[in-house]
This record gives C-alpha cells, sequence and structure tokens, in this order.
C-alpha cells in the first residue's frame, strides 16, 4: 500500500536532525529514571560500609537489588551516551573527528554496559 | 574589492573571557562539567562492580584503592557531581515546563542548586562517616 501522508505530513516533526525530538526526549526520559536509581544505589552502597566481599556480593545477588543496578547502569550509560553526543557536536567541527567521536562513545558505552551487566549476571547467579 | 565574508575577519561575540560570570552561566556551565565527570563516574562503579565478580584479591586491590584517603576524596568529589548534575537536571525540568525563566528566579534557582547539592553531599558524608 502506498504511502498515504502529504508531503509535509511525512517531515512533520523530525527537524533538521530527522530523528525529531527523540534525542531530547530520550536523555529526559533516562533522566527522569536516573533520579531516584542513583540515590538508591547511593543508599545502597553506604549501606555496604564495612561489608566483606562476601556480604557485599550477597547484596547483589538480591533480586531487587540487582534488578536496580542494572537499570541504573542501562539508564545512566545510555543518558551519558546522549549527553557525550550533545558535547561532541557542539565541540567537533570537523566532520570527520566528530563521525569517528560518536562511533567510539556508543562503542564504549556499550562495551561499559556488557562488561557490567555481564559482572552483574555473575555475581547474581553465580561462578 | 573587499575580501569575501569566508576569509575576512569576522567580528565576535563576546566569550565566556569577558562576561562576568552570572550563577545562571556558572550553574549551566558546571551542568556539563559534571555531565563529562560523571561519564568516567560511570566507569568507578562499573570497575567497582567487575573487581566485585571477578576474585577476592582483585576485590580487595579495588576497594583499598578506593577506601584509601585518596580515594575517598574522588568519591566526595563524585558524590558532589552527582548532586549538582541531579539538582541541575531538576532545574531543567522545571525550564522544560516552563517555569522559573524569569531573570531573577533563574539566578536562585541556580543558587538554590549550588546549595542543595553541597546539602544532599554533606548529609552522605556525615552518614558515611556516623555508621
Amino acid at each position: 500500500m502506498g504511502d498515504m501522508r502529504t508531503p509535509l505530513g511525512r517531515v512533520r516533526g523530525l527537524g533538521s536532525a530527522k530523528s525529531g525530538t527523540e534525542h531530547f526526549w530520550r536523555i529526559r526520559l533516562t533522566a527522569i529514571a536516573l533520579a531516584p536509581l542513583s540515590l538508591f544505589v547511593i543508599g545502597w552502597v553506604l549501606s555496604l560500609r564495612g561489608s566483606s566481599l562476601e556480604e557485599i556480593r550477597a547484596s547483589i545477588a538480591h533480586p531487587f537489588v540487582a534488578l536496580m543496578l542494572a537499570l541504573f547502569l542501562i539508564a545512566a550509560l545510555d543518558h551519558m551516551r546522549l549527553g557525550m553526543q550533545i558535547i561532541i557536536e557542539d565541540y567537533a567541527h570537523n566532520e570527520a573527528n566528530k563521525l569517528v567521536l560518536l562511533i567510539l562513545n556508543t562503542f564504549f558505552t556499550i562495551a561499559v554496559g556488557v562488561l557490567s551487566i555481564f559482572a552483574l549476571l555473575k555475581l547474581t547467579f553465580g561462578g | 574589492m573587499s575580501k569575501s565574508t569566508a576569509t575576512r575577519q569576522r567580528p565576535l561575540s563576546p566569550h565566556l573571557t569577558i562576561y562576568r560570570w552570572p550563577v545562571t552561566m556558572a550553574v549551566s556551565i558546571l551542568h556539563r562539567v559534571t555531565g563529562g565527570a560523571l561519564y568516567v563516574g560511570t566507569l568507578l562503579v562499573a570497575w567497582w562492580l567487575i573487581a566485585a565478580a571477578t576474585s577476592p584479591s582483585y576485590f580487595e586491590f579495588v576497594n583499598a584503592l578506593m577506601t584509601s584517603w585518596f580515594g575517598l576524596l574522588v568519591l566526595f568529589a563524585y558524590t558532589f557531581t552527582i548532586f549538582l548534575h541531579l539538582v541541575g537536571g531538576i532545574r531543567h525540568f522545571v525550564w522544560d515546563v516552563g517555569a522559573g525563566l524569569e531573570k531573577h528566579t533563574a539566578s536562585r534557582l541556580g543558587w538554590v542548586s549550588i546549595i542543595a547539592a553541597a546539602v544532599l553531599t554533606v548529609v552522605v558524608w556525615f552518614i558515611y562517616f556516623a555508621i
């Protein structure tokens, strides 16, 4: 079936970035998530003062803690990737540099994400 | 004949080194700087988690580093950075709904966010040393 929308309808809301308000919206969505999640993580780390590694591992393995940590990491990494993207776009004036930095930014945050989530899974499911 | 606009020296608008810093400008720059610093801060959290999953000896090494006086200093700065960015983010949400944009209100919000971040940081570290 053909596209029934008018040309104006197709571009409306997409703007010069071609992705509309997606970036604006996503950085705020992750920010809303991070407000309570980061407060939880700070409180949780405080509660671990003086704990042994065994006690820390047991605490991480608790489903609620493990899930909150996973959510925190995912939201934080996505949020910082989006934020660093703005910084790169503002200050990298050379098109090639900008592209390389944007790619590295994405690869780097995903690498940190898979490593820390793997660590979290190992701590939760034993190993 | 005049040179083309592309090569002629163009006048520049006053920039960071010219203005006397209003608090709104300071917290705006701080928001970006703290955001950049937190990019590194997340690595500390990831490193600590990975250390806990690696081996007891490696975890002891990382934990000793983080609880040394220098490590605690870094974590103190990290805490303040988190709160500055968190409170600054809430300030941006206030602006996003169209409130607090009047000049004096915005300046007051700037001061409030610095003070709130400092108080929250002190509270967290008071708890750390009290328990």
